[in-house]
């Protein structure tokens, strides 16, 4: 129990071409927490998120999943119990039906036919796709193919989820039946996104990035209720917290992170 | 540029399916074993592409017409000739199966001849040469110009070939060479400027994407190519010397037609665009005497000869080889197919 | 070349019908055996072609596919074939048939059987993709001893193409949204653009091999599961086999007019 966690200590990452995404970057993510990362453009967040399944390695630092220390050489152990899904389910659905998608996951954990498909049919339940099942991903909508993209993740059993602005594209009903599916995990959680009114709904604990930088690290209620806070890190209160006053245009020049 | 199954005859089908499937299988190990492991994603994304390429048409500068990439050559730029040959064999099966631009049995022609001169000839004897000391635009220019123009007249004399071996148009080998090859001149040189553009806009900005993964450590000899080749070349022996005892009774329809024709007289045309061409062909034409054309219509005369056995006919003896290196593969398929079958039989 | 109305093949291939159920191997192989009888007919045979044309008119029926969309295609592939078949009425002009004051050269008759047999290959195939799912296809080639690294090439590429092709139609239009007067097409623009599609082909490759990785690959892809054929697939091929050699070599049509003409 005690050993699904995720600790950064002083992560930094730099790009090949010598760009720095992430400096100094502490924290700790324990057993069943749900926390949100929240950032503007170009504050790292996704970055982040690639380095806790090790498809990019720190630049400095330690990164540790339980007993395991992010090296090249544990990083496919890693991923048996860090799930990652990313911002775009056309990148993540590969494979020519729903089913082998979902499937593909288990296969490689070395599971026996009969078990990957027990398997993929209730990861399919769980997000309410089984009646997808034998369909290829171009025929789907785009809510759909993000379900059945957390499906083919759920269906490998991680310990710790971790997700990229997964309501990025839905429409209010499905991004609804989203945050309801999140609410619903009993796995520890990392929710990368804007969507602020979402990790208001899902999380407790919230990180916020600036420039690559950890600004706050807090309860959710705190930080995303604290306007001042939020503004100062290119952000804004959640939508539902806005009164109006916050909707008139700002003064100046505009421009684009 | 795509051949079509009604003009082929099952020999030469079946004998460019032979060559272009020992192809595939020699490609697939050199990729299984040299290739990286972010090799086959990006093979499968580059096909797609290749689709969508041929999407974004352009006018041809001076005649206003529209024209698009083919592709070939980029591929062999990006991925080196092994994966882009698997990756122009997979577009070319998806392009007859999903959109119906050629045959199945014209499947076989189609993915040698867009697939193989550029792959293997252009690439690494013409392109690859001018570019290895100095890449810079105006080299690559160069190279991407003079390979693709070589890749695509070969390819267009390949379906003029094998439209003539086939004998199922009457159009001579010289007649169809001089209307496929300007015309692929022209198409060649667009392609090599697209694909030379194309390349020095990505080398510009992203040149790690032209390091194709992998496969840069050459390995000697290999023993499937080998087998594939002695096999091919053992086939096209057989027939050879088989067909020379094949002997030539008309088929039934022409036996009859004969007999209700009779011995009438065949009256040519003196005008027109059939005489025109019959002429212009007869000038054009390189080996007139070649029986390339195993069905000739029905001579009064042939139902008087007797034809000595063994027949030796080098019109004969070229479809015979062609025929037997056919009836070879499919045995080999079939035997493949059923070996296959017992064992997953056994596994139960 | 390319239509936009890519697709519509691809989703009749999701129905379902006694076709639909039957195993991928079968139809490619009967499929494959009918384009290599049909193309095996000699020059100028008409009326062993005829009869022919039940395989396709049955596939069609059985499969519960609409006509339309396949003589669509039919009609749109054929310039090639109608262009160099065309030429041989020119080229050859001996006599075959008389009709009284009306003669028939040879020309004629082996364009006619090049038309005959293009729409009987070019209809099967169509079927075959309209009846059996493209992945379906891929793993019956990966059944009967295709590499493998083929098969997954083929999955890939299916599985991609309907992505990058929405992509390429956007940048098309965004492009003819802003060219006028027939400049913005040229050479140097679409050179651009083809750089762009094919810096982020490489990208998303990228971003593809990641997610990969994410779950679990490690170079070995997934291999093609096996299935027995059933019943109806073997009584498929029989049957298939049968009719083949009948209509290769037994001349129906004359047998059917003779039978006639007894009777009346």
């Amino acid at each position: 129990m005690s050993h699904h966690f995720i600790e950064f200590a002083d992560v930094a990452f730099r790009y090949p071409d010598g760009t720095p995404a992430l400096q100094g970057v502490s924290f700790r993510v324990t057993h069943g927490e749900s926390v949100g990362i929240v950032g503007a453009n170009g504050a790292g967040k996704s970055t982040l998120v690639l380095q806790m399944n090790g498809c990019l390695l720190p630049s400095a630092g330690r990164i540790r999943i339980g007993d395991l220390e992010m090296t090249p050489g544990t990083r496919q152990e890693i991923r048996k119990k860090v799930g990652v899904v990313f911002q775009n389910p056309d990148d993540q659905l590969f494979m020519p039906r729903v089913f082998d998608d979902v499937a593909f996951g288990p296969i490689n954990l070395g599971m026996a036919p009969e078990r990957v498909a027990e398997r993929v049919r209730s990861a399919l339940a769980t997000v309410g796709c089984a009646h997808l099942e034998q369909k290829p991903p171009h025929h789907l909508s785009g809510g759909q193919k993000r379900a059945v993209a957390i499906a083919a993740v759920l269906a490998m059993a991680p310990d710790i989820l971790v997700m990229d602005e997964p309501s990025a594209d839905l429409d209010p009903r499905s991004r609804r039946q989203l945050i309801g599916l999140l609410q619903s995990f009993r796995h520890s959680k990392i929710i990368a996104s804007h969507d602020l009114d979402l990790i208001l709904d899902v999380c407790d604990r919230c990180l916020v990035l600036r420039d690559g930088r950890l600004a706050a690290d807090g309860s959710a209620a705190d930080i995303l209720t604290d306007q001042r806070l939020l503004e100062a890190n290119h952000l804004e209160l959640p939508l539902s917290l806005q009164t109006g006053r916050e909707r008139r245009p700002r003064a100046g020049a505009p421009s684009f992170s | 540029m795509h051949m079509s199954d009604a003009l082929l005859s099952p020999a030469v089908g079946g004998a460019m399916w032979a060559g272009t499937l020992g192809t595939i299988a020699y490609c697939s190990k050199k990729v299984r074993t040299e290739a990286d492991d972010q090799v086959p994603p990006l093979m499968g994304v580059t096909g797609a592409f290749v689709f969508a390429a041929q999407m974004i048409n352009f006018t041809i500068p001076g005649t206003g017409s529209s024209g698009h990439l083919a592709g070939g050559m980029l591929l062999a730029i990006l991925l080196g000739p092994h994966a882009a040959f698997l990756v122009m064999a997979s577009v070319l099966i998806i392009q007859a199966l999903l959109f119906a631009d050629g045959g199945l049995l014209a499947l076989g022609c189609n993915i040698w001849n867009l697939g193989m001169y550029a792959c293997f000839i252009a690439y690494p004897l013409i392109y690859a040469p001018l570019v290895r000391r100095h890449r810079t635009p105006g080299r690559i220019l160069l190279a991407s110009l003079a390979s693709a123009i070589v890749a695509l007249q070969l390819g267009a004399f390949s379906v003029v070939l094998e439209t003539v071996v086939s004998g199922r148009s009457d159009i001579s080998l010289g007649l169809f060479a001089l209307l496929m090859q300007p015309i692929h001149l022209a198409i060649g040189a667009v392609e090599g400027v697209i694909t030379a553009g194309v390349v020095n806009y990505v080398r510009k900005l992203q040149p790690e994407a032209l390091v194709h993964t992998g496969m840069t450590r050459r390995v000697p000899g290999g023993r499937l190519k080998t087998l594939t080749l002695a096999f091919l070349f053992l086939a096209l022996v057989t027939g050879g010397v088989f067909s020379w005892f094949a002997s030539a009774n008309p088929d039934g329809l022409e036996w009859a037609l004969q007999r209700i024709t009779g011995a009438a007289e065949i009256p040519e045309h003196t005008t027109g665009i059939g005489a025109t061409l019959r002429a212009l062909q007869a000038k054009l034409a390189i080996l007139p005497d070649y029986t390339f054309k195993p069905d000739a219509p029905p001579k009064a005369e042939a139902s008087r000869e007797s034809l000595a056995w063994p027949h030796v006919d080098v019109g004969t003896t070229v479809a015979g080889m062609v025929g037997v290196a056919m009836m070879i593969t499919l045995m080999f398929v079939v035997g493949v197919g059923i070996r296959a079958l017992r064992k997953r039989a056994a596994r139960g | 070349m390319h239509r936009f109305d890519l697709g519509a093949l691809d989703r009749l291939a999701y129905g379902d019908s006694p076709l639909h159920r039957l195993d991928p191997r079968t139809k490619v192989l009967v499929t494959a055996a009918f384009v290599v009888t049909v193309v095996s007919f000699p020059k100028y045979e008409i009326a062993g072609l005829i009869p022919c044309f039940l395989v396709p008119v049955l596939a069609l029926l059985l499969g519960g596919i609409p006509a339309a969309p396949i003589l669509k295609r039919i009609l749109g592939a054929s310039v090639f074939v109608i262009c160099v078949g065309a030429l041989n009425p020119l080229l050859d002009t001996e006599v075959l048939h008389r009709f009284g004051s009306v003669s028939i050269s040879a020309g004629w008759v082996s364009f006619g059987s090049i038309l005959l047999k293009y729409v009987l290959t070019m209809s099967v195939l169509l079927l075959l993709v309209a009846t059996t799912s493209f992945p379906g296809i891929a793993r019956a080639l990966g059944r009967v001893g295709v590499p493998a690294v083929f098969v997954n090439q083929l999955v890939f590429l299916y599985r991609f193409l309907f992505v990058l092709l929405a992509e390429a139609q956007r940048m098309v239009l965004a492009r003819d949204l802003r060219a006028f007067d027939g400049r913005g097409r040229g050479l140097r623009v679409t050179a651009q653009l083809l750089g762009t599609l094919c810096m982020r082909t490489v990208e998303r490759a990228q971003r593809i091999y990641q997610a990969m990785c994410s779950r679990g690959f490690s170079g070995r892809l997934p291999s093609v599961g096996s299935a027995r054929l059933r019943m109806a697939d073997w009584a498929c091929l029989s049957l298939m086999a049968l009719l083949l050699i009948l209509l290769r070599n037994y001349d129906l049509v004359g047998a059917v007019g003779q039978h006639l003409v007894q009777i009346f």
